[in-house]
């Protein structure tokens, strides 16, 4: 038993010192968003631990206090149908945490699902991000850029990103900018990022779609607003345009490397943003040519029938 | 030779080889220890056409077991996998494969079996009923869900595995992207079983409005009883939800309809909505009984009445109707926007609140009691703190916001296997560790228990807690693998480790019964935990008529009361019983069942007809067959009692 114990004991120390080294990935946030989010988790663990605690302490204190070694044989546990009093307390206070989580987690409904509130002031910069057999896809229509597994933002400014898929379901997430969302074929959705600082970052799909998801991979680097005019000007010079023929081979089910290219291929394969169920538009700028009937999912869902 | 080759597997290795070549002789060694033994006839007429809600009971029991090491298998191979970074041990298709068929495994024929040996066994000898409403229709119930277990397992030697995950997502598990046969079997063996838990569910209910003993009104019903009177509730509303969801995904895949494609106004977001609306309440099907075991044991091991009853009663009815409303915090993601998604928060979280007065109730239950730790105990002890850990993880789940970032990450695996391991797995060994007795006459070994029950707990802190870390650092879920870069190396090491203790755990369960039957003592008497409720006041064994006498119910604790209150339990004289016959046709109906499932994943028109004709004839018969049970004559009884009455 004393062997067991030790192992036990140098295991849990092991996982502490291991995990100890660097912050992790969730709670390390790069943005307002996901500040938001890490804000929220370190707030509910906090709560939860004391929940917990209060449990663990009743319990050993009745173990301990009412095992039968310890009573004398004639002992006679009572009968007791319960006290109104306890139980009210036992109904309230759970109700007074849930009702302020509950607070707390449609103020950050709101937040998550709008443009972060740090750069309300500025303009949106919009990414078509679309998911193939396991590739991602970039378009920035308005730097008419292209690029595959590979993502370019600056900092100090919102981040649009559009949703699509050209398979099955899969979830674009970026942990250190903010939660993920799921990608589709037959809609658009929309994820409201933006990144504090420049740096590289991970993101990938996390939405299991099929025997590359765990290949299914991204970079993300965060550049000033000047790095990334650079970087556009750059390509434009450099890279070669995208062609119907050259996407189509793209979109065959594989794996791919960073690619760049200029254009979009938005001209020639559009969003799914018709709307077949939604008049709404989104209250951004949606000026880029041919999208301006925002298929915006952050609205009423209702009209699904 | 074109006609055989759909039935090979896709995708091949020397594991699937051995494992058909596993199947082949443990078949062979049955048939013929059978044969050897000449126990066909006795097979035949004990099991196979049997009625008697203990003896379904027993093969349900039986069937979980199994289906619990298959699965377990699965796990284990999923951890190994992932214990080390860029491991080759399975392959991608292999490993999707095996967390799909886990998933299925545990929920469906693991989890769901056990329940209903449970309720089976349990429910009409609380209630003081000779055996559940409709017993035939028990007995079609027990065949639906055995053959579509057995369809679902025959799938990675005959055609390949489902490999869309358990929930099956389309269009992911539509024809484009899963080109195998492996999701016509995810729909059909679960839309076969599925129909043969929706009968559970008729007639459990049945059984508990119509057949109680005389003086046990609703809230003088025995905990579990009430448990299985809310879960099958919530099976007869949400089942059909599943049935027409798989009837319409099989209708996509096989008939080229459109419900939840992508194109020609198909709708991929329709399936996962309809599979939640299901899937959500499910795990609360799950769970309710299991609290209701819960119930039973503390209060038995407190020396004690259950503290706060009503309390209880009505935290049950709370959950199963909130478990109804909750289901699109499954896909918080899915872009429905923040008014929704804080609908769904606020309602996920309320659940906490009849979970929690629940958790409470039971520490009351143990406060002023006499506590006794025994095995059946220690589980539930156990499950307390570890389910209160799953339980506040939850909540933190049902924060739609950070629900983002949880979403699809080791984090969420990390929660529903703290809820659904300490919360039911654990009710089930605990369980069957108190129920055993009742049904085979000796008790499992004690120390061999507490052995199983601190390996299993401390297997499972290993192997789920740093999922919840790893979750957190950016691990994505249903991965069959990642780089060393990412460092999550050290913890998914710890988890497979712990994942091997568990599997130590569960092989001493085996040992234990092996060890239990060769030397416990057969001398029991027929309530050898001192406990509180109707199922202990009959003899061990059960005779098959359960009560020779209707008992009168005065409490919520009769067997309790009759000891210590003098409460007189028995008071008419033995009468004759009447019994329902034994019947081979549930046996032979879902039979071809199997057959009609099996033409169905293979599109075999001709024989699917023949099979769907033979059913329809089962069923002819039944209608014209005159059965009118039998009578067990007082003389005979009087008999029997007398008998036991001398074996204790």
């Amino acid at each position: 038993m004393k062997i067991k114990s030790a192992l036990f004991m140098f295991i849990i120390t092991i996982a502490t010192i291991l995990t100890g080294c660097e912050p992790l990935m969730v709670l390390d946030p790069k943005g307002p968003q996901a500040e938001r989010q890490a804000r929220d988790i370190m707030l509910s663990i906090g709560i939860m631990s004391f929940i917990v605690i209060i449990v663990f302490a009743i319990l050993i204190y009745v173990l301990i206090k009412y095992r039968a070694s310890k009573q004398s044989p004639d002992y006679e546990p009572p009968h007791i149908e319960g006290n109104p009093w306890v139980e009210a307390i036992c109904v309230g206070v759970p109700i007074i945490i849930v009702a302020y989580f509950s607070f707390v987690s449609v103020q950050s409904n709101y937040i998550v699902e709008a443009t972060p509130q740090k750069y309300e002031d500025k303009e949106p910069l919009v990414i078509y991000a679309s998911s193939s057999d396991w590739k991602w896809h970039f378009s920035y229509p308005e730097e008419d850029v292209e690029t595959v597994n590979y993502l370019y933002i600056p900092t100090d400014r919102p981040v649009e990103f559009k949703l699509y898929s050209f398979g099955p379901i899969t979830s674009f997430w970026i942990p250190q900018l903010g939660g993920q969302k799921y990608a589709m074929s037959d809609m658009v959705t929309t994820l409201h990022l933006a990144a504090d600082e420049p740096g590289e970052m991970m993101g990938r799909n996390a939405n299991f779609s099929g025997k590359g998801t765990a290949e299914n991979i991204f970079n993300v680097t965060a550049m000033s607003q000047k790095d990334f005019d650079d970087w556009v000007e750059e390509v434009h010079e450099t890279a070669d345009p995208i062609t119907e023929d050259e996407f189509d081979k793209l979109l065959e089910p594989g794996h791919l490397g960073q690619m760049t290219f200029t254009g979009t291929h938005l001209d020639f394969s559009p969003a799914p943003e018709h709307d077949h169920e939604s008049t709404e538009t989104t209250d951004s700028e949606e000026s880029h040519e041919g999208h301006t009937e925002g298929m915006d999912m952050n609205g009423e869902h209702s009209e699904h029938k | 030779m074109e006609f055989f080759e759909r039935f090979a597997v896709p995708h091949p290795s020397p594991a699937i080889y051995a494992s058909m070549v596993a199947i082949g002789l443990t078949v062979i060694a049955i048939i013929a220890g059978l044969t050897y033994f000449k126990k066909w006839g006795y097979l035949w007429r004990e099991w196979l056409t049997t009625v008697d809600h203990k003896r379904i009971g027993i093969m349900y029991m039986l069937s979980a077991l199994l289906m619990l090491f298959r699965g377990g298998v699965d796990a284990i191979m999923m951890r190994a996998q992932l214990a080390t970074p860029d491991s080759k041990l399975l392959d991608a298709q292999h490993y999707n494969e095996v967390f799909s068929t886990h998933g299925v495994v545990m929920i469906m024929f693991m989890a769901m079996p056990f329940i209903f040996a449970f309720m089976n066994y349990v429910v009409p000898l609380q209630i003081g009923a000779r055996d559940v409403a409709f017993p035939r229709l028990n007995a079609i119930s027990f065949w639906l869900f055995f053959m579509g277990a057995m369809l679902f397992n025959i799938s990675f030697v005959v055609g390949g595995s489902p490999d869309a995950g358990w929930t099956s997502y389309f269009p992911l598990a539509g024809n484009d992207f899963s080109t195998s046969v492996g999701t016509n079997y995810y729909m059909i063996a679960i839309q076969i079983s599925g129909i043969g838990s929706l009968m559970t569910g008729i007639n459990m209910i049945t059984t508990i409005m119509k057949m109680r003993a005389p003086g046990m009104t609703l809230m003088k019903m025995p905990m579990f009883t009430w448990s299985t009177l809310v879960a099958n509730l919530i099976i007869v509303t949400v089942f059909p939800v599943i049935t027409v969801a798989l009837a319409m995904g099989t209708m996509d895949r096989l008939f080229g309809t459109h419900f939840f494609t992508t194109t020609n106004g198909g709708m991929d977001m329709l399936w996962a909505n309809l599979f939640w609306v299901w899937g959500h309440p499910e795990v609360y099907i799950l769970i309710l009984p299991a609290f209701g075991i819960y119930s039973e044991i503390i209060s038995t091991f407190s020396g004690r009445n259950l503290y706060g009853y009503k309390s209880m009663v009505a935290s049950m009815v709370v959950i199963s109707a909130l478990s109804c409303v909750v289901w699109a915090h499954h896909f918080f993601t899915m872009g429905q926007g923040a008014l929704s998604n804080s609908f769904f928060s606020i309602t996920t979280m309320a659940i906490a609140v009849p979970t929690g007065v629940k958790i409470f109730n039971w520490l009351f239950t143990l406060w002023k009691g006499k506590i006794r730790f025994t095995v059946p105990m220690l589980y539930s002890l156990g499950f307390i703190p570890l389910f209160t850990i799953g339980g506040v993880t939850g909540v933190m789940l049902a924060m739609s916001a950070a629900d983002y970032q949880y979403h699809n990450t080791m984090f969420l695996v990390a929660h529903f296997h703290n809820t659904i391991i300490p919360g039911v797995v654990y009710a089930m060994l605990a369980g069957l560790t108190y129920y055993w007795p009742k049904m085979f006459g000796f008790m499992l070994n004690e120390r061999i228990g507490k052995w199983t029950f601190w390996l299993m707990s401390i297997g499972f802190v290993l192997a789920f807690f740093p999922m919840y870390i790893t979750g957190l650092d950016g691990q994505a879920r249903r991965m069959y693998t990642y780089s060393e870069a990412t460092g999550f190396g050290p913890l998914n090491m710890l988890s497979f480790v712990g994942a091997g203790i568990m599997a130590i755990a569960f092989a001493l369960i085996v040992y234990n019964v092996y060890y239990s039957v060769r030397y416990a003592s057969r001398n029991i008497g027929s309530d050898p935990w001192d406990a509180r409720t109707l199922e202990w006041a009959t003899h061990t064994p059960v005779p098959e008529y359960n009560f020779a006498v209707e008992p009168q119910v005065h409490s919520s604790q009769p067997f309790w009361d009759a000891k210590k209150n003098k409460h007189v339990l028995f008071p008419n004289e033995i009468e004759k019983i009447h019994m329902p016959n034994n019947s081979g046709l549930p046996f032979i109906m879902c039979s071809i069942f199997f057959v009609w499932g099996f033409s169905f994943v293979f599109a075999i028109w001709p024989l699917l007809i023949i099979a769907t004709l033979g059913i329809f004839a089962c069923m002819a018969y039944r209608s014209f067959e005159n059965d009118h049970g039998r009578y067990i004559s007082a003389e005979e009884i009087h008999e029997t009692e007398d008998k036991l009455r001398g074996a204790n």
